[in-house]
């Protein structure tokens, strides 16, 4: 080992200053590709977002400054608030799912069995189909009357329930779809973090006498505080801009019936490529990614500067 | 003789607690049998309520493959998916090596700098980065499909992770023997991630083969589509034939369905360590 180290510092003396200089052009040639790319493909579009809410831009890509004309339009915009509201009533009913359902299959299956393993996949499995089916078969289980999923109600007594036609019932619909297909993704982030709790507290605690809810509540829960962290973060900014609702809700309702699944995104996707109103849409969109970087300097204080390794 | 009839109620609730997982794990894979068994059957009994078909049809699968170019959108999401996957795991592992080994001036801001994009969605950025796209001249094409695919801070982050948890005794063996960086790179580092490049040469595949949202933006032509905007045009298309419509999504899912179970050990690890600690 010692004769190792002082050979390295040999090599490097022999070398001298141009070893250090020759290594920080390697660091910097080794990232520029991507440094570039997501320079040009993340950074510039998150930048602009926040630019081009303040002009007019045609379908010829010439623009014209209006300043905050197109906020205005946005205050006094119906649909616009329709959709914040409904974007809001999506997040609130579904990240509180996701939790309680990623959390519950990962306790469900948590000891490492063959049984549990397949469970485990049977779980997960929604997630490796695309949005697109998961929206085509869901619409089709739902088609009135003689959907499975109708007859299925009407068989609970729940008689001609429309669940994608009637508005007070398609947004939960939506919510039931996206949970069904994110569920087995955070089951493995909690499966993940129960795993690295130490099984020495839980022997101390039945030996100390703790039942299983007390074990569960003075032990899995606090010790489990960065995954819950980490999930309810994600699944908040999936839920509010991730592209599982746009795919579910494009697909199943369109935004339907009469808006009471037009989420913003849909909505911003719309204005922009259905009515060239790209100025418009731009702004609605600066309003989710002063949102989102709020989200993530959260993040970012809480995880001391993103180093998720254990301290 | 306590000790008998708590371990026959510790029997008894791990039976209950296994059924309770299995009746879920149905309920969880109903949809997807459902699809499968839409897809085998006659358009008159498409809407029976019996999963099995009385009789099983493999007509859809043929009007699919044959009446519609569904065959040009599968080879179309299998070259972007591949070049997609192929060029961001390249990029990504050099600048997640570099950023984890290399010393440089600059180091942490860049990281930092990449670190800001990761909660950043596709949605929020869709009209700037189509601007950009256009602005580029990549509308309606294939670099249009594959490049700003290319671009994540996750698989970069990930790799990073990895690359600061290798032991660093290979890399400076081979330092002494007066390798240059790219040398290091190419035969120590790449043959070091074979297991995590594996895992996520899975998870890249997949989410470009399913990906939505970017291509139905970016392409116009029907040449170009790929398989998920050809689908999402064939409802509107076939909105009555369902028949159709299941067959076709069990063409595109059945062979990731098929990947996962191949893989899933690999793709289940993955994710798990992608979370938080």
């Amino acid at each position: 080992m010692t004769d190792q180290v002082a050979e390295m510092g040999y090599a490097a003396e022999r070398r001298g200053l141009s070893t250090k200089h020759r290594e920080w052009l390697a660091g910097y040639l080794f990232v520029l590709p991507d440094a570039l790319g997501l320079f040009v493909f993340l950074g510039v579009p998150m930048v602009l977002s926040l630019v081009i809410g303040f002009f007019e831009v045609d379908g010829f890509g010439s623009y014209r400054f209006v300043g905050l004309a197109n906020y205005a339009r946005m205050m006094k915009d119906p649909l616009f608030w329709s959709s914040a509201k409904v974007t809001a009533l999506y997040a609130i009913m579904l990240v509180p799912l996701l939790y309680v359902f990623g959390l519950g299959l990962a306790l469900l299956v948590q000891k490492t069995n063959r049984f549990n393993a397949v469970m485990r996949s049977m779980f997960f499995a929604p997630h490796i189909v695309s949005l697109v089916v998961v929206a085509l078969v869901w619409q089709l289980m739902a088609v009135d009357k003689i959907g499975v999923l109708s007859r299925a109600l009407s068989a609970l007594g729940l008689t001609g329930v429309s669940l994608l036609g009637n508005p007070s019932f398609a947004l939960v619909a939506v919510v039931a779809v996206s949970l069904w297909f994110l569920m087995g993704y955070y089951m493995l982030i909690f499966l993940g973090g129960l795993q690295d709790i130490p099984a020495q507290y839980y022997e101390a605690a039945e030996i100390d006498g703790a039942g299983p809810l007390q074990r569960f509540w003075h032990i899995t829960l606090p010790l489990l505080k960065p995954t819950s962290f980490f999930v309810l973060m994600v699944s908040m900014v999936a839920a509010v801009a991730g592209a599982q609702a746009f795919d579910i809700i494009y697909v199943m309702t369109k935004g339907g019936p009469a808006n009471a699944t037009s989420v913003l995104i849909l909505y911003i996707y719309q204005q922009a490529f259905g009515f060239g109103a790209f100025g418009y849409a731009a702004a609605m969109a600066s309003i989710l990614v002063i949102t989102l970087m709020l989200l993530t300097a959260v993040l970012f204080l809480l995880t001391r500067g993103g180093r998720f390794e254990h301290e | 003789m306590s000790s008998r009839p708590a371990s026959s109620q510790a029997i008894i609730l791990r039976f209950i607690w296994m059924t309770v997982a299995a009746i879920l794990a149905a309920m969880t894979l109903f949809p997807l049998l459902w699809m499968v068994s839409i897809a085998f059957k006659t358009p008159a009994e498409s809407f029976s309520p019996s999963l099995i078909p009385t009789r099983p049809t493999i007509e859809n699968f043929i009007y699919v493959l044959t009446g519609v170019p569904f065959v040009r959108y599968m080879a179309n999401s299998l070259f972007v998916s591949a070049a997609v996957t192929v060029v961001a795991l390249f990029f990504h592992s050099m600048a997640g090596y570099a950023l984890a080994r290399l010393r440089f001036p600059g180091r942490e801001a860049i990281f930092l700098a990449i670190f800001s994009t990761l909660l950043v969605s596709l949605p929020v950025i869709i009209v700037p980065l189509f601007l950009v796209v256009k602005a580029l001249g990549m509308l309606d094409s294939y670099a249009g499909l594959i490049v700003p695919a290319i671009f994540n801070a996750f698989g970069i982050f990930l790799l990073r992770q990895y690359y600061l948890s290798l032991p660093r005794e290979l890399e400076e063996a081979a330092v002494i023997d007066g390798a240059g960086y790219w040398r290091i790179y190419w035969s120590v580092i790449l043959p070091l991630s074979r297991p995590i490049l594996s895992a996520l040469t899975i998870l890249f595949f997949l989410a470009n083969w399913n990906s939505f949202l970017w291509p139905l933006t970016i392409t116009s032509s029907p040449d170009l589509w790929v398989v998920q905007v050809g689908i999402a045009n064939f409802k509107s298309q076939y909105s009555a034939s369902w028949n159709y419509m299941m067959a076709a999504s069990t063409i595109v899912a059945l062979p990731m369905l098929i990947l996962f179970l191949i893989f899933q050990r690999q793709i289940m690890d993955s994710i798990k360590t992608s979370g938080l600690k």
